[in-house]
């Protein structure tokens, strides 16, 4: 009996100590977070707040100017259209070269994994203003890739290929490629290879297991990357202006021009607003279609 | 260990006082152009005045009207075009100029302005690259005809001096070009847009796509493309119907240094300096009183925009037409080209 109540005392006691242990616990993280909350508040939650009341003034008036602007004027839907079609453009090119390679990095031993992982992180240690006039240099009308065509007599004229359309989409993409490959790679690494051997075991081809184990698996990764690179490519500004020959007009071009040239803020911050409820509204669809939290859990 | 640290300290900050007292930053258009006023102006008036002229490139009024209306005005003294000049001196973007130290004596009236002044001439002129287009358009109805004259076309994103060349292009009479007939002029811009393969930013960009022969034909400034030329660029142009416009000095509201910015003007417009720009780079002096210095050689004088027989083939651009009309042109300008 005696020893009975000693024992539930130390019960009662253990449960005391673990309680206050976990209280301090949350206390001590809550602190640890705190700096970082406040640096959110003061560098995102705040600025992006007065650009979002910024957006409702017009000419020292408060009302909707900026964004009924957007609808009368023809030019500000084909710029919005011009910067989705390029983002979805590039997006899918990201796809198909970034798959086969993510896969082939998730089949190699770790070692030469690794080295394979190098190649694709390398371009990011250098500026994406480098990069992009490296582009210029190569496709341009006497570039280098419009000489070799020329020299091995597949084109007698050079291509078009900088100043425009495709090159501002091909610089677009060789920027944006790691950002799929990444994340995809984390998933594909951890697909238990032995789902696709008893895929092979249980008489589907290597085909149907692809198919049907392996990319469903993958999925994760690849909508992870691919929203990534989609929402970069939305507010992309020094490619399309460097490879675009200003004929390329990305919303992100005519937020700096309406800031820079015309000093007109609220015209700027109403385009940023209308940029980021579209980001807000593809990241509900995808929500709704896959499940933003199973996404990202990984 | 104190002592030595707290002296060095005294000392720099005694070196700042006294650098920032004696200092004026000139922001221009960078390249060939900025080279030459760094040799003819910037380096002879920081010696003359015995101070430090610091510089810094621009792109443009914009960068005015930003940091005058953020009141976070870095730049002494400003070097636009004239057209610019008139629209920012509407919007009040600029400080008057005090004409009891600059000496305006030689300078056309034209170029004299309460808030701005000329400070050299360059022409918009149709230029071509030699190996790609072997006999060059001699007007912009040349320039225009796409039939004759094959190839890509640059023009510059602006609309100042374009639409003048557009309408030159569909027959205007030069007399006749102001007040400008906009609709026109905007829809001969919109013929040529197919075959317009660059709208260039900057002009040390418009000198390497006509060098690169990215562009066959471009509309470009004499003096950038006369310095690449002279390095033996593949370029050629003429001063059939070139646009002669000025570019301008003008001090930003707020300035730093406004009042050591009116005396390094005053050094700039001097027909020294403005002889000795002449020697740098083929762009024309506003103050006639240069070609009396004797530092402007006979043979020279003949490839300066100004010289007679170049600037009868000339038009002027009215820089108050486009003072009136510029930002309304520019908005306009812009949704053509983002359409």
């Amino acid at each position: 009996m005696h020893d009975m109540t000693a024992c539930q005392r130390g019960h009662t006691l253990n449960r005391q100590e673990l309680a206050a242990d976990e209280r301090r616990e949350k206390r001590q993280i809550l602190g640890l977070s705190l700096p970082a909350a406040a640096i959110i508040l003061v560098l995102l939650v705040i600025p992006v707040g007065w650009l979002f009341a910024l957006s409702f003034v017009s000419n020292g008036e408060i009302g909707l100017a900026n964004y009924t602007r957007m609808v009368e004027y023809s030019a500000y839907l084909s710029i919005f259209s011009t910067t989705i079609l390029v983002s979805l453009f590039v997006t899918v090119l990201c796809i198909v070269l970034g798959y086969p390679v993510a896969y082939l990095l998730g089949q190699l031993p770790p070692r030469l994994a690794t080295i394979g992982l190098a190649f694709v992180i390398v371009p990011f240690w250098t500026s994406i203003l480098v990069r992009t006039y490296a582009w210029l240099v190569i496709l341009q009308r006497q570039g280098i890739v419009n000489d070799a065509l020329i020299g091995i007599g597949l084109i007698d004229e050079p291509l078009r290929l900088a100043h425009n359309l495709t090159g501002t989409i091909i610089g677009m993409t060789h920027v944006m490629l790691p950002f799929l490959v990444l994340p995809l790679y984390a998933t594909v690494r951890n697909i238990d290879g032995d789902l696709m051997r008893a895929a092979n075991n249980m008489g589907a081809s290597p085909a149907r297991a692809f198919r049907d184990v392996f990319l469903p698996l993958s999925m994760p990764g690849l909508i992870a990357g691919s929203l990534l690179v989609f929402i970069l490519c939305l507010g992309f500004y020094v490619t399309p202006q460097i490879l675009g020959g200003g004929r390329v007009i990305m919303v992100s071009m005519k937020i700096q021009q309406n800031v820079q040239t015309y000093f007109d803020w609220g015209a700027g911050s109403a385009l940023g607003v209308v940029l980021l409820l579209i980001v807000f509204a593809i990241f509900y669809l995808v929500h709704r279609l896959a499940g933003l939290d199973r996404i990202f859990a990984r | 260990m104190h002592l030595p640290i707290k002296l060095t300290a005294c000392a720099v900050l005694a070196l700042t006082t006294a650098a920032t007292a004696q200092e004026v930053t000139v922001a221009s258009w960078g390249g060939s152009y900025q080279a030459a006023q760094s040799e003819a102006m910037f380096k002879p008036t920081a010696k003359e005045l015995g101070i430090t002229v610091k510089e810094a490139t621009l792109s443009g009024l914009a960068d005015i009207r930003l940091q005058v209306r953020s009141g976070a005005v870095e730049w002494d003294v400003v070097d636009l075009g004239a057209t610019d000049c008139a629209i920012g001196a509407r919007e009040g973007l600029f400080e008057k100029l005090d004409y009891s130290v600059i000496d305006a004596k030689g300078i056309d009236d034209k170029m004299v302005n309460d808030h701005w002044i000329g400070v050299i001439y360059y022409s918009t002129v149709p230029a071509w690259n030699t190996k790609t287009v072997k006999a060059g358009p001699q007007s912009w109805a040349d320039f225009w005809n796409v039939k004759d004259f094959p190839g890509d076309r640059s023009l510059r994103n602006r609309p100042q001096v374009m639409l003048e060349m557009a309408l030159l292009a569909d027959g205007v009479a030069p007399k006749d070009l102001y007040p400008l007939d906009v609709d026109r002029a905007f829809a001969k811009i919109e013929e040529l847009k197919p075959n317009i393969a660059t709208w260039w930013e900057s002009g040390a960009q418009s000198v390497q796509l006509a060098k690169d022969g990215e562009v066959d034909m471009i509309a470009a400034w004499d003096g950038r493309l006369a310095a690449a030329i002279a390095d033996k660029a593949a370029i050629d142009f003429t001063y059939n119907e070139g646009l002669l416009n000025a570019d301008c000095l003008a001090v930003p509201k707020g300035a730093p240094n406004k009042e050591l910015a009116m005396k390094a003007i005053a050094k700039f417009v001097s027909p020294e300096q403005q002889a000795m720009l002449t020697q740098h780079i083929s762009y024309g002096p506003v103050n006639v009183r240069a070609f009396e210095t004797g530092l402007i050689p006979e043979e020279a004088q003949s490839k300066i925009n100004t010289f007679p027989a170049n600037l009868e083939k000339q038009i002027v651009v009215d820089a108050e037409w486009w003072g009136e009309n510029g930002n309304r042109m520019r908005e306009r300008w812009d949704s053509m080209i983002q359409r």
